[in-house]
């Protein structure tokens, strides 16, 4: 069934799009991440521009995690002093990224931009991931037990906070640092973040893992609903039935994806997510360096007749 | 005072005798809507080639060159090169005001029905359409082998929006003809012109207008016009409605 979108002024089918929204909210869902970096590059894929892809992912992903917040509130498990330090972060680093946004494009090298920081930051973070759920399911194999957890240089930083339902004594500084960049990211590739910023939380922060989604995904909510406001409102970017299609899809497939995700033990589902996130990173950086088929694009720039 | 009169009854004696056709046009649809089903539609031109008492006796066969430009926008080429080891956007040229879909039909091959120079000068052939870029601070349009000229035809045409097609128009009789107007699904909204030219033995003798327009009715209309306008408002439904989702999806999934 073919549906037209008003605002990416083009006619999709509307199963195809259910079907990818369902298949990006299986894997959000089976990880507990947003999925913005699957899903904007699939919507470019079936030819919606960068630009409308962007935006409307950001209301899609908000839905994803909104619903995902609410579970996890209902079992207690989200910090909410940790995500209300964490917001100031993003929200700043949020309006932070769309101010470079725009100098980008001014600049005319937005799309090298963003193609280039999809390469360095998801093959960074996928080998990361990926090798480190190899040690740890390395590990379980011959029954070692995990190496313990050292107080870092973080810890020594002043201004600390107690956060109670995560039982962590912490500066606030590192923790907005981690909003700032996280929304700085997300504002200018079009992620929610998710897959950055619970390892982060993990490994740097020492969030302990019983908060650390639930407060992840409340971050990802509010950048998400901010930077959907911000393009609605400057560039009138965001396509809603677009949105709607994605977010009906995504929330019921996530709900697959997370009963799935609970069949799945932490080290192979680390593993699985480090090899999806370091393909997608892969797949663009073939798409920069092999020569492209046609080396010639046409973009245009607004309809004036 | 009697000379101006003269020359203004020349004037008007010379076009008439120009005038020696007349054209009669008309669309299947003067308003084609783009409605939540739409992918894609085909428009009828057909139209008479009328004669009339100055019609010199032995001009029995016409020719006709169809023209459908869309709304005009600005567009970029950019060129990619190999810099670094990637392949990155180096050059581009901005096109102005450019026909954003634009369609070329006639009854025979163009260079059959008139000369170069003719053909250059009426615009006939995706080749002859000015394009105009802006080449250094300067306006113009170039050669039709230029570079980028012809990856911007290559890459519209590919899109169907750009499309010439010298055996799209068909003489019914010697004087009555029609032509389809193909639209593909990505067609831009807005007003398009159509322009038929006539020739007869290779030379231009007259031409007529006519336009349709392409409009989104509807839901489509009505989100369009609200995101443009009410942006602040759009950007709290979307997001209120992305609330919403997210909410019945907790409470229709959950488990306990």
């Amino acid at each position: 069934m073919q549906l037209y979108l008003p605002i990416a002024d083009l006619p999709v089918n509307v199963f195809l799009v259910l079907a990818m929204g369902a298949a990006v909210g299986f894997v959000s869902g089976m990880f507990g991440i947003g999925g913005g970096f699957l899903m904007t590059p699939l919507l470019i894929f079936i030819g919606i521009t960068p630009a409308v892809a962007v935006a409307s992912v950001a209301s899609h992903i908000a839905a994803s995690s909104f619903s995902g917040a609410l579970a996890y509130w209902r079992r207690r498990a989200i910090d909410p002093a940790l995500a209300s330090v964490l917001l100031c972060g993003g929200v700043t680093g949020t309006a932070l990224g769309v101010w470079t946004f725009t100098q980008l494009r001014a600049l005319g090298q937005l799309d090298l931009m963003i193609a280039l920081s999809y390469v360095v930051l998801l093959t960074t973070v996928g080998s990361l991931m990926f090798s480190e759920g190899l040690r740890a399911l390395m590990r379980t194999r011959r029954g070692a037990m995990p190496p313990r957890r050292t107080h870092n240089w973080i810890h020594g930083l002043p201004l600390k906070m107690r956060f109670k339902r995560s039982k962590i004594y912490l500066s606030v500084i590192p923790v907005v640092i981690v909003g700032i960049v996280i929304g700085f990211i997300g504002a200018i590739m079009g992620i929610g973040g998710g897959f950055i910023l619970v390892p982060i939380m993990i490994y740097v922060l020492r969030v302990p893992t019983s908060t650390v989604i639930g407060t992840s995904m409340v971050l990802t909510l509010v950048t998400m609903l901010f930077a959907t406001m911000l393009h609605a409102v400057t560039n009138h970017l965001v396509d809603a039935v677009l949105a709607l299609i994605l977010m009906v899809g995504g929330v019921t497939g996530a709900q697959f994806g997370a009963r799935a995700g609970q069949k799945i033990r932490g080290e192979q589902l680390r593993l699985l997510l480090g090899l999806l996130i370091l393909s997608v990173g892969v797949r663009f950086a073939i798409e920069l360096i092999i020569q492209p088929a046609d080396l010639f694009t046409i973009r245009e720039l607004g309809v004036t007749g | 005072m009697r000379r101006a009169l003269l020359a203004a009854l020349l004037v008007l004696l010379l076009g008439g005798a120009a005038r020696a056709e007349r054209l009669i046009v008309s669309v299947s649809n003067h308003r084609v809507t783009v409605t939540p089903n739409y992918s894609g539609e085909e428009l009828v031109l057909f139209g008479s080639v009328e004669k009339d008492a100055t019609t010199p006796a032995d001009r029995t066969a016409y020719d006709l060159v169809v023209t459908v430009m869309g709304p005009r926008a600005d567009m970029v080429t950019r060129r990619k090169e190999r810099t670094f080891g990637i392949w990155i956007n180096t050059d581009y040229r901005q096109f102005l005001q450019v026909p954003s879909y634009l369609a070329l039909f006639a009854n025979r091959p163009f260079d059959r029905i008139t000369s170069p120079e003719i053909a250059r000068r009426q615009q006939i052939g995706l080749n002859n359409v000015l394009l105009t870029q802006r080449v250094s601070g300067d306006f113009a349009d170039v050669v039709p082998n230029d570079a980028f000229r012809t990856a911007f035809i290559r890459l519209r045409t590919q899109r169907g929006l750009y499309r010439e097609d010298p055996s799209a128009v068909t003489f019914l009789t010697p004087t009555l003809f029609r032509t389809g107007i193909p639209l593909p699904a990505e067609v831009p909204i807005g007003t398009y012109e159509v322009e038929i030219k006539l020739f007869a033995n290779g030379a231009f003798i007259g031409k007529t207008e006519t336009a349709f327009e392409i409009v989104k009715v509807g839901f489509e209309q009505f989100v369009a016009t609200t995101a443009r306008q009410n942006g602040l408002i759009y950007g709290l439904v979307t997001a209120a409605m992305a609330l919403m989702t997210g909410w019945m999806a907790s409470i229709v999934f959950r488990k306990d």
